[in-house]
């Protein structure tokens, strides 16, 4: 899972889960199979993560990371 | 002359808007961050004999839209709706410098079966990191013309105009799907029903692909039932072999994935970009609480030190005009009116211009560097705590300069319930139009002391708290609407942070100038009008009984010292007195005076007396107004015989009309007025906005009754509180 990567990690995506809105959406902003993603960073007192992909970077909170799949390294 | 209409289609933050101003010559908002755009926006230009129109729309991932401003943008170039006046060409902007994410789009358009021209923006910030991009390659694979432009430099704008003027065939889709979907598209394009009822088949593919009903709302109404079937029964054709859900993106980026590869090359790295880096210190837990701190703090204390010159150099200024226009005109109704009525009020408003610029060239300048969006992810962890998220901080943080585009800026937010709590708090942030009363009042009656080891002053925190109260009640109120009247689960936070930039100078400097103008034009406009009606309020009826009663008290004192030769400067002083006594009492006769003597008992348990009462009461079409009311009121009714003429100094000493010797300005005072202005719904302009973003009044009463009923609350809280200690 997404939220596995430590700061300045990076992992390759396996699978969006979920049918709805916010998974296509996900998968239509480049978090699609076979995508390297880097952890950035957090926000503090449990706030959202900060990743980059495909030279851009954004914002997801943990719970939404629990719905991106990655290879195992 | 030939006419042709374009409209700028992209990702949000790929310079839009930037290009649009180039290509037309106008100054639309432009920042760092995406959803800067929410409306269409139409401009043109004319290049050899063609006449083109332009169309700015907001930014969008992808033709599925996920929130009212994608919606206007789909609806724009594809919407069923538009039918009659499609554009003729899509102009698709691109980020050079992220490429694939881009193109995911740009594959999108070239289904809509219209010509399409790629402009390649920010070409500069993509070869500073290193990629190299084959523009003839990415045209040849596209076939469609690509040019490279700079949009906030005006590079290859004059290119991209001789481009679209030239005739160009409509393009072609480029990706192609697993052959079942080929096949279920070939079968509904030949199917009578659905044809009837689409109009291209770029609606096909859209309908066929798309599993969460996202289009629903752009469709045309009353469709035809067998319509969906056909679509239904194709889905369930290609679910038995291909996971429906992600199908699309997936396919697209395999595509691209491709493309980029051949002609791209970017630099073997490893680990984060430089941008990330930067990211790294600024949304580090520690470091980047503290640089928002610091930040926060640095331009409060800004706006407090660095107008001050400025504002002595205005208030000199006018100053000099009321003593020129006393020397020139006799006594009376038009002396009165030009020095008390207009230059002491619009004096008194316009002194704070200075301030009004400084906010936001702060405001112009964290917006251009990028900085909004890493606030807004801080936030997320507290708004998600009252069931909204950071997405909706953005419009709380815009609505700081001002509600109204704040209100505006909510059409990025999906849900429309988050989207009404957003709006319903969003004119508890201080805005610009408070500022003023803020600085006013903090600078007649909060102490200049220095705390904190002297880098942070008592007023400067003051001011910060001010700022803090509409932050800290907007998060309450939005707790409790999600709670009750708005409930709903808490929405995802999936923002793009966008890349650090210096902001472009030129902006910020319109910015500044554009919202200091407008601050002019509401002084000589609406306060003036205000004004001037306050000013006839306090002046009228003229009674001349009242010099005679005041006079006739003083009879034997006059005479006492009349009969004295030596004692001339009492008498001198005595006649002043005397003179500030009449029209102390005139005001109070007057018309203004009535109506605050029906207003005073309902004010004064806040601690203030009548002339604040009224001009408060005189305030709720715009706050700004009370500014130059307080001016007009204490200069009609100045009973002090201070030699300044500033507001500020005319404040400090003025006294209950009762209680000769209490001041009315004192520190808890002043406290409960800045928590009233902070928390009251003073200002029409907001509530005919939200009237019009959610189509009803009952979104702007509730707004109105909730924000004044809750000042009033929290002002006689502040009062009492604040009596109790200081």
């Amino acid at each position: 899972m997404l939220t596995q990567l430590g700061k300045g990690q990076a992992g390759c995506i396996k699978q969006v889960t979920g049918g709805d809105a916010l998974s296509l959406r996900l998968m239509e902003m480049g978090l699609v199979p076979g995508v390297e993603i880097r952890c950035l960073g957090s926000a503090p007192f449990g706030g959202p993560l900060e990743f980059e992909l495909l030279g851009f970077r954004i914002s997801l909170r943990r719970s939404e990371c629990q719905r991106i799949i990655l290879h195992e390294p | 002359m030939k006419h042709i209409s374009v409209v700028l289609l992209g990702n949000p933050n790929t310079g839009k808007s930037s290009l649009f101003n180039a290509l037309v010559g106008s100054h639309q908002a432009v920042g760092n961050y995406p959803g800067v755009t929410v409306e269409k926006k139409t401009g043109h230009f004319q290049c050899d004999q063609t006449r083109v129109s332009v169309t700015d729309l907001p930014g969008t991932y992808s033709l599925g839209p996920d929130s009212p401003d994608e919606e206007i943008a789909v609806s724009a170039i594809a919407g069923e709706l538009a039918q009659n006046d499609l554009p003729e060409i899509i102009v698709c902007v691109v980020d050079a410098s992220n490429l694939a994410r881009n193109l995911m789009l740009v594959t999108q358009a070239l289904e809509l079966e219209l010509p399409v021209v790629v402009a390649l923006n920010m070409t500069d910030i993509a070869s500073k990191q290193g990629l190299e991009i084959d523009v003839e390659a990415l045209a040849r694979s596209l076939a469609v013309p690509v040019v490279k432009v700079q949009a906030n430099k005006q590079i290859g704008i004059e290119d991209l105009k001789q481009q679209l003027i030239k005739d160009y065939p409509p393009a072609s889709p480029l990706v192609t799907f697993p052959e079942i979907v080929e096949e279920q598209l070939g079968r509904l394009a030949a199917d009578e029903n659905v044809t009837a009822a689409l109009r291209t088949p770029f609606w096909l593919r859209r309908i066929l692909l798309e599993t969460t009903g996202r289009m629903d709302s752009l469709l045309p109404p009353g469709r035809d039932q067998s319509c969906l079937e056909a679509f239904e029964s194709a889905r369930q054709l290609i679910a038995q072999q291909h996971q429906l859900h992600g199908l699309e993106p997936i396919c697209r980026y395999e595509w691209i994935g491709q493309l980029v590869e051949t002609i791209v090359q970017a630099p073997s790295k490893k680990g984060p970009s430089r941008q990330g880096r930067v990211d790294g210190v600024l949304t580090h837990p520690i470091s980047g609480s503290l640089i928002f701190i610091v930040v926060m703090t640095v331009m409060f204390q800004a706006v407090f030190r660095w107008a001050l010159p400025l504002m002595d150099f205005i208030d000199a200024g006018f100053g000099w005009l009321s003593a020129t226009v006393e020397s020139w005109i006799p006594a009376g109704a038009l002396r009165s009116l030009l020095a008390d009525g207009l230059i002491a009020g619009i004096g008194s408003v316009v002194i704070f211009l200075p301030q009004i610029v400084i906010l936001f060239f702060f405001i112009a300048w964290l917006e251009g560097c990028g900085y909004m969006a890493r606030a807004a992810w801080l936030m997320d962890r507290l708004m998600a705590s009252v069931g909204l998220s950071g997405r909706s901080f953005v419009p709380l943080l815009s609505s700081f300069a001002c509600a109204i585009p704040g209100i505006m800026a909510t059409r990025s937010i999906k849900n429309p319930r988050d989207r009404l709590t957003t709006m319903l708090v969003a004119p508890l942030m201080s805005c610009s139009a408070r500022l003023p009363v803020y600085v006013l009042l903090i600078a007649a009656c909060i102490p200049d002391q220095a705390i904190l080891g002297g880098w942070l002053g008592l007023q400067g925190l003051v001011m910060l708290s001010m700022y803090m109260i509409g932050v800290v009640v907007a998060v309450m109120i939005a707790f409790l609407l999600k709670k009750t009247i708005l409930k709903g689960p808490t929405p995802p936070f999936v923002m793009e942070l966008p890349g650090f930039k210096w902001p472009n100078l030129a902006v910020v400097g319109r910015r500044m100038t554009s919202q200091g103008w407008g601050f002019i034009k509401g002084a000589g406009t609406l306060i003036m009008a205000v004004t001037v009606l306050v000013w006839a309020a306090g002046y009228f009826p003229r009674n001349a009984e009242i010099e005679t009663t005041v006079r006739d008290r003083h009879t034997a004192e006059l005479q006492e010292l009349k009969a004295n030769p030596a004692a001339g400067s009492e008498l001198a002083e005595l006649e002043e007195r005397i003179a500030a006594e009449i029209q102390g009492e005139s005001l109070r006769s007057s018309y203004l005076g009535k109506a605050g003597a029906v207003i005073e008992p309902l004010v004064r348990p806040l601690g203030w007396d009548w002339r604040v009462g009224v001009a408060v009461i005189a305030s709720f079409p715009a706050r700004e107004v009370v500014i130059g009311t307080m001016g007009v009121i204490y200069n009609l009714g100045d009973e002090t015989d201070e030699e300044s003429d500033r507001l500020r100094d005319k404040i400090k000493l003025a006294t209950w009309d009762d209680q000769p010797e209490r001041r009315v300005f004192t520190v808890p005072v002043a406290l409960s007025m800045m928590v009233f202005f902070a928390l009251c719904a003073q200002c029409g302009a907001t509530l005919v906005v939200l009237k019009k973003e959610t189509r009803s009044w009952r979104w702007p009463i509730f707004t109105f009754c909730y924000m004044t009923s809750l000042a009033y609350v929290a002002a006689l809280v502040t009062y009492h509180t604040a009596s109790l200690w200081i």
